[in-house]
């Protein structure tokens, strides 16, 4: 059983309530930092803990922190990323709504530190009923004089506000949330500047995702040093993985970094095997937007390594044989599922979210979409595979933001992978309408588990 | 076209979250709030009003409320199904499920019942991918959706709205 640093206490009996939320150790963190720490020797803590944002891009969470511009007199905001929306991932959701307390503490420490003193958590509007449970905790956290004026004595300031989106992908990317939270259409801005120069209302601002804010708070509690020895490597701590698609347990588990991926997929503990005993075909392990590996991939990496859940392990092999850890939205297919008909919900996906802005994603995505619905539906040519693989090419790098990125790596890596099963259907236009491809030299390298 | 005084007041709180001037930030929000209290759709009027509340251009509300995807532009039957179909749920049977509704309702994607009951629209990841499938009917998720769970919806909503006239 690996360690729990944020869900440990999820499943206690009225968790979501201060006063037991209260009573099991919590705002700890707050008092500590509040009472003991400067704003820097906080920032310093989570520099030396090695956290990495988990939104996705894992980038140090210490250093976009320590890049915040502080001038005289302008105010600095932090802003959490609720936006929760790559496909597979669904994490977010379930720390907020079981755990949401966790999540204003970790606010409330991040603002000290930065010196915001009006926080701002931005939530997918699909998620309408969490910011009655997030409100409900900021009202307590306020009653109990965690938020508020004179925090603690201190003269620091704080008071978080919940604003709803409504229905944007693109949100997600941090300059287009900030537009969005200005009240505009949200179009990603070019950087630089970046938000810690120039965010919100032009102010210095820092956006981190919902679990990375909640891992300040066990940060704080035990020293970056000793948040380090938890996990491997660069993978610091743990990770919270949404598991989803053809598994026996999907839902969310947090992991310590140190098991593999085949455990993860096949032990009890977590997603607990592939139903109905059918064999893995592939997997996306970080969300939609990261490579899909078929599954002798998956396990072991090009060079025999075992794979495992962390951030190195996973894009050992680059794009080439690996893959990303990405915001952790885990996505198993079984032997009976299409490639191309899932990479295609993907195109679709990406087409309805592009923005608009820059030409290679708006128009590229809808030809993808296109293209791999022709393929999918029997009436694809050849030639379409090679049109395909030119126009992510085309997009990748060509874009403001990393939409188009994403857009382009689940079709790039679906061709270098599936290409058989592409060329199957267009040579196949009727059978592939009435059957899927199945396995093929990818099977699953591991034998049924009698007991699946 | 106006909005009660609760409202009004919901309006006020919405805006004295954001620093002086910045009163724009609230146009998300207060038009999540009109499309509640206008019939489930954001008509042009409704779009003016909202721009006069917040005192900023027509322009800059309508630029929004083509932008995200939860403003209807168009009125929408009283229970709005958003079916999700993207990779996740469609592993797990979303296509079937779609057209399940499709069938039961006598309706296509995009369209609303004649009794004005029932809207069908599909959806791109709403985040619920391990509960798959799933649809959005108001507030709420309606997950791990079989053909039986969407009969007892249907019925649900049916009922409710009887009781309501």
């Amino acid at each position: 059983m690996g360690r729990k640093l944020l869900l440990e206490k999820a499943h206690v009996e009225g968790i979501r309530t201060y006063d037991v939320y209260r009573r099991e150790g919590g705002y700890a963190s707050v008092e500590k930092a509040l009472k003991n720490m400067s704003p820097d020797q906080v920032t310093e803590e989570v520099k030396k803990s090695g956290l990495r944002g988990r939104g996705g891009a894992g980038f140090p969470t210490g250093m976009k922190w320590s890049f915040l511009a502080k001038p005289e007199g302008v105010p600095r905001y932090l802003v959490c990323n609720a936006d929760e929306s790559e496909p597979g991932t669904f994490k977010d959701r379930y720390l907020m709504e079981f755990i949401p307390h966790l999540l204003i503490e970790g606010l409330i420490v991040a603002s000290y530190a930065l010196g915001s003193s009006r926080t701002y958590i931005y939530i997918r509007g699909e998620y309408a009923w969490i910011p009655d449970i997030l409100e409900q905790a900021i009202a307590e956290a306020n009653a109990n004089g965690w938020l508020g004026k004179n925090i603690l004595g201190t003269g620091f300031d704080c008071q978080i506000y919940v604003q709803r989106g409504a229905g944007a992908y693109i949100c997600g990317e941090e300059t287009a949330l900030i537009e969005s939270l200005e009240g505009k259409r949200g179009n990603p801005r070019i950087k630089p500047p970046f938000p810690a120069v120039k965010g919100l209302w032009d102010c210095p601002t820092v956006v981190n995702n919902v679990e990375t804010l909640a891992a300040v708070v066990p940060i704080i509690n035990l020293g970056g040093e000793e948040y380090v020895k938890i996990g491997v490597g660069k993978s610091t701590g743990t990770k919270l993985i949404s598991a989803c698609g053809n598994i026996n347990k999907p839902g969310v588990y947090e992991i310590d970094m140190t098991i593999s991926v085949e455990e993860f997929i096949y032990s009890d503990e977590y997603c607990g095997g592939v139903p109905n005993g059918k064999k893995l075909k592939a997997c996306i392990p970080g969300g939609s937007s990261v490579p899909i590996l078929p599954a002798n991939l998956l396990f072991k990496t090009a060079k025999g390594d075992t794979r495992m859940m962390n951030y190195e392990s996973l894009s050992d092999g680059g794009f080439a044989t690996g893959t990303m850890m990405g915001s952790g939205g885990f996505i198993v297919l079984d032997e009976d599922q299409c490639v191309v008909r899932h990479t295609l919900t993907l195109a679709r996906f990406y087409r309805h979210e592009s923005c608009g802005q820059c030409s290679p994603c708006r128009e590229g995505t809808g030809w993808m979409e296109k293209i791999l619905k022709n393929i999918e539906y029997g009436k694809g040519k050849m030639s379409d595979i090679d049109l395909l693989w030119d126009i992510q090419r085309k997009i990748e790098g060509n874009t403001i933001c990393p939409l188009g990125d994403a857009a382009a790596w689940p079709v790039a890596a679906a061709i270098r992978h599936f290409r058989d099963e592409f060329e199957w259907h267009v040579l196949n236009p009727v059978e592939s309408q009435q059957r899927n491809f199945g396995l093929a030299h990818y099977a699953d390298p591991r034998p049924v588990p009698a007991t699946a | 076209m106006v909005f009660t005084e609760d409202k009004l007041k919901k309006v006020q709180e919405i805006i004295a979250r954001y620093p002086d001037g910045k009163q724009k930030s609230a146009l998300i929000p207060v038009l999540h709030l009109a499309q509640e209290e206008f019939g489930g759709w954001l008509s042009a009027e409704a779009m003016d009003y909202v721009a006069s509340l917040l005192s900023i251009e027509p322009i800059e509300v309508y630029e929004v409320a083509t932008f995200y995807s939860m403003y209807n532009l168009k009125p929408v039957g009283r229970y709005l199904f958003e079916v999700c179909q993207t990779g996740p749920c469609m592993l797990n049977g979303s296509d079937q499920i779609i057209d399940y509704i499709k069938e039961k309702l006598g309706i296509g994607v995009g369209e609303t019942t004649s009794d004005g009951l029932f809207t069908l629209k599909t959806v791109e990841c709403l985040g619920a991918c391990g509960y798959a499938p799933m649809m959005q009917l108001g507030k709420h998720f309606r997950e791990h959706l079989t053909r039986e769970k969407v009969d007892q919806i249907i019925e649900e909503c049916r009922s409710r709205a009887t009781s309501m006239n």
